[in-house]
């Protein structure tokens, strides 16, 4: 799933209180901008356990046709919980910028 | 056909509360405030008034629980005093900005230390950018007619309001109040569900993370309605008289006709105020006295006409602002009149801190300062009625 970003709402259009009143708008919510490292998955090392899936709290992990696990950047904050958590260390923090 | 009784400021709110058919009510006792929702919880026993009447373990869960029962479209109510508007001050900030309803009466008293239940203004100044309508109250008259306009206030605005009256010299004072038919106030305030409220019909989430792309603007909405209240506090201070005969406006003046110097006061000192004026006009002084009912939004035209043409304005504050330029109802009068051709003198005043009188020759000494002012230009601010 690919995050689209929307245009941020003037102060007229935002409902009224900043209510929300859509369920999981969270969708339309990118955090790039919140990450300082993101996860790089080595699909060999990778055995399909799924603890990064589960461990996410941002449910930014997919799982691709092939059933190999990817991570959306859109919604990666870079907390790095995927790879403390991965038993089999296929997951790397990498510095943004390097 | 109304009723007239004699009864307190406090019992006043109540009456007014009632009438309103509040949905909720959470009440946490504090002097001099408690009387009123003591009242309203006979009400709700004796089957007067079919409310939810929530105790609550502190001040600060009373708003809570206000600001959540509004999000439901509820008709709510809470009352409190000093310590109490003092612990609720972070949720009185997103009573505004979740655009809460909430009406509050507030009984001015002054804030510890020393540890004092008496009326100064203290408590209400301290909470001045929360945000809130702010309205004020001179007699418990007053209290039941602004309570009752306080409700209509709040929901076409979407935004609480706060009533202050003046503890024990308007709370506890037993005054022939003026009570209109419940039928008359219910037809003036009839309850409705609020639209885009929180329901188990429709997916709303309220209270959420406002990131800084969001914050600003959310905050800028609770601006602008206050900014637009200004137009529905008038509309809805003529429509009360046009139902109950008694309108109250923003700014009262009183024996302004040629006078070259006024006092500007809150609340009920508005009284001695005017007592002492009416002396000195006898005596050829040209003297009278400015009341503010709505300090927030502050009524800046509204004070502009009302002190047209005088050489020099006496401001009596009530609280204070150590280390500031000012104190908190000077410091609007001195922003509000700043940019105004021939602005008058504008000498600064503290007095009846802590619930000291202020008595007439006080006043007296604050009429003659003022029409110094007026001669000489404004000194220094005076605390009036101190001990050296």
């Amino acid at each position: 799933m690919k995050c689209v970003k929307t245009t941020l709402k003037g102060w007229r259009e935002i409902p009224e209180g900043g209510a929300i009143t859509e369920p999981g708008s969270s969708v339309n919510f990118d955090v790039t901008a919140w990450r300082t490292s993101s996860p790089v998955i080595d699909q060999n090392k990778c055995t399909k356990c799924g603890m990064c899936f589960l461990y996410c709290p941002d449910s930014a992990i997919e799982i691709d046709e092939a059933g190999n696990y990817r991570v959306n950047l859109s919604y990666c904050k870079g907390c790095g919980i995927c790879a403390k958590g991965c038993a089999p260390k296929a997951i790397m923090m990498v510095k943004e910028g390097h | 056909m109304g009723r007239r009784v004699g009864i307190s400021g406090n019992y006043a709110v109540a009456y007014a509360v009632k009438m309103a058919d509040v949905d909720m009510i959470a009440a946490y006792p504090i002097t001099p405030q408690t009387t009123i929702v003591e009242k309203l919880s006979e009400f709700v026993a004796n089957g007067e008034l079919d409310a939810s009447y929530m105790n609550v373990e502190s001040e600060h869960s009373a708003i809570s629980a206000c600001v959540g029962a509004s999000l439901t479209g509820a008709r709510v109510f809470t009352a409190t005093s000093s310590q109490g508007l003092a612990l609720m001050h972070e949720i009185l900030f997103m009573a505004s900005a979740l655009r809460t309803p909430i009406v509050m009466a507030n009984v001015n008293r002054a804030l510890s230390a020393p540890l004092n239940i008496w009326n100064d203004h203290s408590d209400a100044m301290a909470q001045r950018d929360a945000g809130w309508i702010q309205l004020w109250v001179r007699s418990a008259q007053e209290a039941f007619d602004t309570t009752v306009e306080a409700f209509k206030i709040a929901e076409e605005s979407r935004l609480p309001v706060m009533v202050n009256l003046d503890g024990f010299i308007v709370s506890h004072m037993y005054e022939p109040v003026e009570l209109p038919d419940e039928e008359e106030v219910k037809k003036f305030i009839p309850s409705r569900p609020l639209e885009n409220r929180i329901s188990t019909k429709s997916a709303h989430a309220v209270g959420v993370v406002g990131p800084p792309e969001y914050y600003y603007e959310m905050k800028y909405q609770a601006i602008d309605a206050i900014e637009k209240s200004r137009v529905k506090i008038k509309e809805i201070d003529r429509e009360f008289n046009s139902r109950f005969g008694k309108s109250y406006g923003e700014v009262e003046a009183y024996g302004m006709d040629g006078a070259d110097a006024a006092l500007i006061v809150m609340g009920s000192i508005f009284g001695s105020a005017k007592e002492v004026a009416n002396s000195l006009r006898e005596e050829g002084k040209k003297v009278g006295v400015i009341s503010l009912r709505v300090f927030r939004p502050f009524p800046i035209q509204e004070l502009r006409k009302a002190v047209e043409g005088i050489k020099a304005v006496g401001v009596v504050d009530r609280a204070t602002t150590p280390g500031g330029v000012g104190n908190p109802l000077y410091n609007e009068i001195a922003t509000a009149l700043y940019d105004m051709p021939d602005r008058p003198a504008i000498q600064g005043f503290v007095a009846g801190l802590g619930g000291r009188d202020i008595r007439q020759d006080d006043f007296r000494l604050m009429y003659s300062a003022t029409e110094k002012a007026a001669r000489e230009g404004a000194g220094r601010c005076m605390y009036v009625g101190l001990r050296e």
